[in-house]
């Protein structure tokens, strides 16, 4: 009895993680937003299964390093490049959760679920990158101006929105790290009360805090207020009183602070101290002795030239690097006048970060152009018959099976059967816990395995039958049936899955999901078919020792 | 209580020359076309544009061969796809072809279709579209030639492992007929080959070795139990023996490809299809094929016994039955 017990809490415990697996969970989703067209994230209530891209609809694009306009030495080295660039273009696909990874060594892969027009996805992955360095804001010219833009957007009638808090507490918040920020975030404090007129922040104040590593220029803007300070600022009396050489550029980072994700934003000057076509080169490295990350780069001698000259006039300010508009990482002070030869020092952030932001220098200064290789569009309207059809035939064929398994081997077949609905379960739930996709092949391999699932219970009751033939008793016969068919279904098993593995090994996406639901289809069918139809068993046993004949 | 072929007794071996010939007669036509003519590849594998076109009322081909014609697209291929308002436009490239020119090919038959049937959406809708570089497909001819090849290479070792080597080549050659048969199978119905649908050979090879090994290891605790029947006998009472689970299992699989012929929509029918013959030549393969052929393997190169009983090695620790069951006659 109590193995009996034991056996059903395993199930129940399966079968209690599936469901769990397969519950709908909030998941965060970058989707275009209705009003501004801008991206935003949203927590949408859906069951965790991935669909591909032949299922939904999307865009699926490889790409090359292009050769045809001169040879590029190091692809590998280019389209990592390309991929950072890619990358940094992200939002503008206007796509929930686009992909962007290198295949191989030297093919980028860009999948976009839900986009339709191949034409603008594509001018967006193949466009040249452009690499500027701006001074921020450095006399504060902005900030001082908020009080000025936030009056002129109240008597607008735009209203603070609700929910954000005082931006006061926000920034007692951030400035808690050492005496220093302390005695700043107190000025910066102070600088939030002054934008406030009677006490309420203003419209446009209420969503810009003061950052906790008080660079001039750099605001951070709560996730879900960006496009709220996005439409603001584009609005033309808010413009019209933004000073004069100001811009604004949005950070690629998302701090968290507190529970809640703040983007950063960045008050530049409008005119670039130099940009990426003066760059040479850049590697990242750690400091042997102080143990820090830096980034060295290489300008060419004119562009050195430049920069001497700028930076000799900006010592102490802050430099933003900007790729394709976008400010990567934090900006570094600029310590002395810089030549030729310049080096970011990123403290004790890893490696990885300096390899990055070496990987943006880079990327600016040797664009790397991309030949499309392979474009595969499928249109949303597609995918859903695909998937109507393809549960269509899932449901006709497992129909088929109930009444195959139930009508010749009756109770026994029921009991097969519901293993069959926990196997269904198991396998949906493997595919969302390891985060696989399910694709149109997959869906054809989750209906086939339905019908190998019960090759194992068919070994074992054929088994139990020539046992009872032989005239054994009930309870042998179900005994030596289970351990008699058990080489034969593990032998076939594994040959199964070990192709299946090979197939996933060479294939490409949507054939690597028919694999993944057979490997998972088939372990799982192995928990249902023998375990679980053996506890079965176990029970019905129990609960009728005299059983003579079997349902089988 | 429903019993298929409980107690079967029928004497599969003896038809073994007759099966030879039958398949030979179903590999060697369709063979010697796919040598002449090769196989009906899909754009992964040759390179080339698809463009899937759906209209809201139904078109007739030659107006879409109209439409490209009048654009100059000469090579394309114009194919109903299920419903009489789809079709599939394929142009593969051709030698002379660049890589560029993929893309280049969507747009243009894009405009033709415009021109001819008026613009988009209203008038037709392009649901799918695929442009892949000759290189890419070379690849992928590459890919799925290893992945066959790998897949043999493996359970041939799985084999090795688990069972002696004669039934080990006995299965891999089984294996290697159904390659060809299905191989024949795709010619005859002139079946699209997509990555897709080496897919589904390779879960066939699965499939067919899982069936052959269900029967050999059957043959295998058999051969431990009755030691004084011959191969023939054994092999025999093997198929016999498990033709029940043969027949149920082939049923359910085969219920559920056939509902995915039947239902599953277009892009899924030749994975489908070919899945569907799988069963088939599996099953065959493993009764008529590999059975008679580990008989020849072992006639050929006899198991060694110390008392030259004809036995496989390893198993002198087992036993022997005193009495061998009697074949009984079938109901």
């Amino acid at each position: 009895m109590s193995t009996i017990r034991s056996r059903l809490l395993l199930i129940a415990g399966l079968l209690v993680l599936s469901v769990w697996q397969l519950m709908p969970t909030n998941v965060t989703e970058r989707v275009p937003d209705k009003t501004t067209g801008r991206m935003k994230d949203t927590t949408v209530r859906r069951v965790p299964i991935d669909l591909g891209l032949d299922l939904q609809g999307g865009i699926h694009l490889a790409l090359e390093v292009d050769q045809s306009k001169g040879p590029v030495p190091d692809c590998a080295d280019a389209i990592q490049r390309a991929e950072r660039v890619v990358r940094t273009r992200i939002d503008e696909f206007g796509t929930t959760e686009p992909v962007v990874q290198i295949q191989g060594r030297c093919r980028l892969i860009v999948e976009l679920a839900g986009e339709k027009d191949p034409a603008r996805a594509k001018s967006i992955v193949q466009r040249t990158a452009f690499l500027e360095f701006r001074i921020t804001d450095m006399k504060n010219v902005f900030r001082d101006a908020l009080p000025e833009i936030d009056k002129a957007l109240r008597r607008a009638g735009v209203k603070a929105p609700g929910q954000a808090a005082p931006a006061a507490t926000v920034t007692q918040l951030f400035g808690t790290d050492t005496a220093k920020a302390k005695g700043k975030a107190a000025k910066a404090k102070a600088a939030a009360k002054d934008t406030s007129d009677a006490n309420a922040p203003g419209p446009l104040a209420s969503v810009l805090f003061q950052s906790p590593s008080n660079i001039p220029g750099e605001f951070l803007v709560p996730e879900e207020q960006v496009p709220v300070a996005e439409s603001l600022l584009v609005r033309p009396d808010v413009e019209r009183l933004v000073p004069r050489g100001i811009e604004f550029k949005w950070g690629t980072e998302v701090l968290s602070r507190a529970g809640r994700s703040y983007r950063t934003l960045y008050a530049v000057e409008d005119r670039p101290i130099i940009t990426g076509e003066y760059l040479q080169d850049a590697k990242a490295t750690r400091d042997q002795l102080t143990n820090q990350s830096v980034v060295n780069f290489v300008l060419s001698r004119r562009g050195g030239r430049v920069f001497e000259r700028e930076t000799g006039r900006h010592v102490n300010d802050f430099m933003a690097i900007i790729l394709d508009g976008r400010v990567q990482g934090q900006p570094p002070v600029i310590k002395s006048q810089i030549g030729q030869r310049g080096q970011i020092e990123l403290g004790a952030k890893p490696l990885q970060d300096a390899q990055d932001l070496a990987l943006v220098l880079k990327a600016g200064a040797l664009p790397a152009p991309l030949a499309i290789i392979e474009e595969r569009t499928i249109g949303p309207s597609l995918g859903q018959d695909s998937i109507k059809d393809g549960i269509r035939a899932g449901v006709v064929g497992v129909v088929l099976v109930v009444l195959i398994m139930i009508g010749y081997y009756r109770l026994s077949g029921a009991l097969a059967v519901a293993a069959l609905a926990l196997y269904v379960v198991f396998t949906l739930a493997g595919l969302a816990g390891f985060g696989f996709t399910l694709t149109l092949p997959g869906l054809a391999g989750l209906v086939l395995s339905v019908g190998i699932a019960v090759d194992a219970n068919v070994l074992i009751f054929e088994r139990i039958r020539e046992e009872l033939q032989h005239g054994k008793l009930v309870r042998t016969a179900v005994d030596e049936g289970f351990k008699h068919a058990m080489s034969a279904i593990i032998d076939s098993n594994v040959s199964t899955a070990l192709t299946a593995f090979i197939l996933y090994l060479v294939g490409t996406g949507p054939v690597q999901g028919f694999a993944i639901t057979l490997i998972i289809g088939i372990a799982a069918s192995m928990v249902t078919a023998i375990f679980v139809v053996r506890t079965f068993y176990m029970i019905w046993l129990d609960r009728r020792p005299d059983m003579v004949t079997l349902s089988v | 209580m429903i019993r298929l072929f409980a107690n079967a007794n029928y004497d599969f071996i003896r038809w073994r020359r007759w099966a030879y010939g039958l398949t030979a007669a179903i590999i060697l036509p369709g063979f010697s076309l796919f040598l002449v003519r090769g196989l009906n590849y899909s754009i992964e594998f040759t390179g080339g544009t698809l463009i899937q076109v759906h209209t809201p009322a139904p078109v007739g081909s030659e107006r879409l061969r109209h439409a490209l014609d009048a654009a100059g697209i000469r090579d394309a291929e114009i194919q109903q796809f299920g419903a009489p308002n789809e079709f599939v436009i394929r142009a593969r490239v051709g030698t002379e072809s660049t890589e560029g020119s993929t893309e280049a090919t969507a747009a243009a038959v894009d405009s033709a279709l415009a021109r001819e049937l008026g613009l988009a959406p209203e008038h037709y809708n392009i649901v799918r579209t695929e442009a892949v570089g000759p290189k890419v497909g070379r690849e992928l001819q590459g890919k799925a030639f290893l992945a066959i090849f790998c897949s043999f290479i493996v359970t041939l070792i799985y084999l090795a492992f688990r069972f002696e080597w004669r039934f080990g080549l006995a299965a891999v050659l089984a294996t290697f007929h159904d390659i060809l048969t299905t191989i024949a199978f795709i010619r005859y119905l002139d079946l699209e080959v997509s990555l897709v649908v080496v897919g589904a050979v390779l879960t066939m090879v699965g499939y067919s070795l899982n069936d052959t090994i269900i029967i050999f290891d059957r043959v295998r605790e058999n051969l431990r139990k009755f030691r004084r029947q011959n191969l023939y006998e054994i092999l025999n009472l093997s198929i016999n023996e498990t033709l029940p689970r043969s027949v149920l299992t082939h049923g359910t699989t085969m219920a559920t490809t056939i509902a995915l012929v039947l239902l599953a929509g277009e892009v899924l029918r030749p994975f489908a299809l070919v899945m569907t013959f799988a069963i088939f030549t599996g099953t065959f393969s493993s009764i008529y094929i590999a059975a008679p052929l580990l008989m020849a393997i072992e006639k050929r190169w006899p198991g060694e016994d110390a008392r030259g009983a004809r036995v496989f090695r390893g198993m002198e620790s087992v036993a022997p039955e005193p009495r061998p069951r009697q074949p009984q006659p079938t109901r």
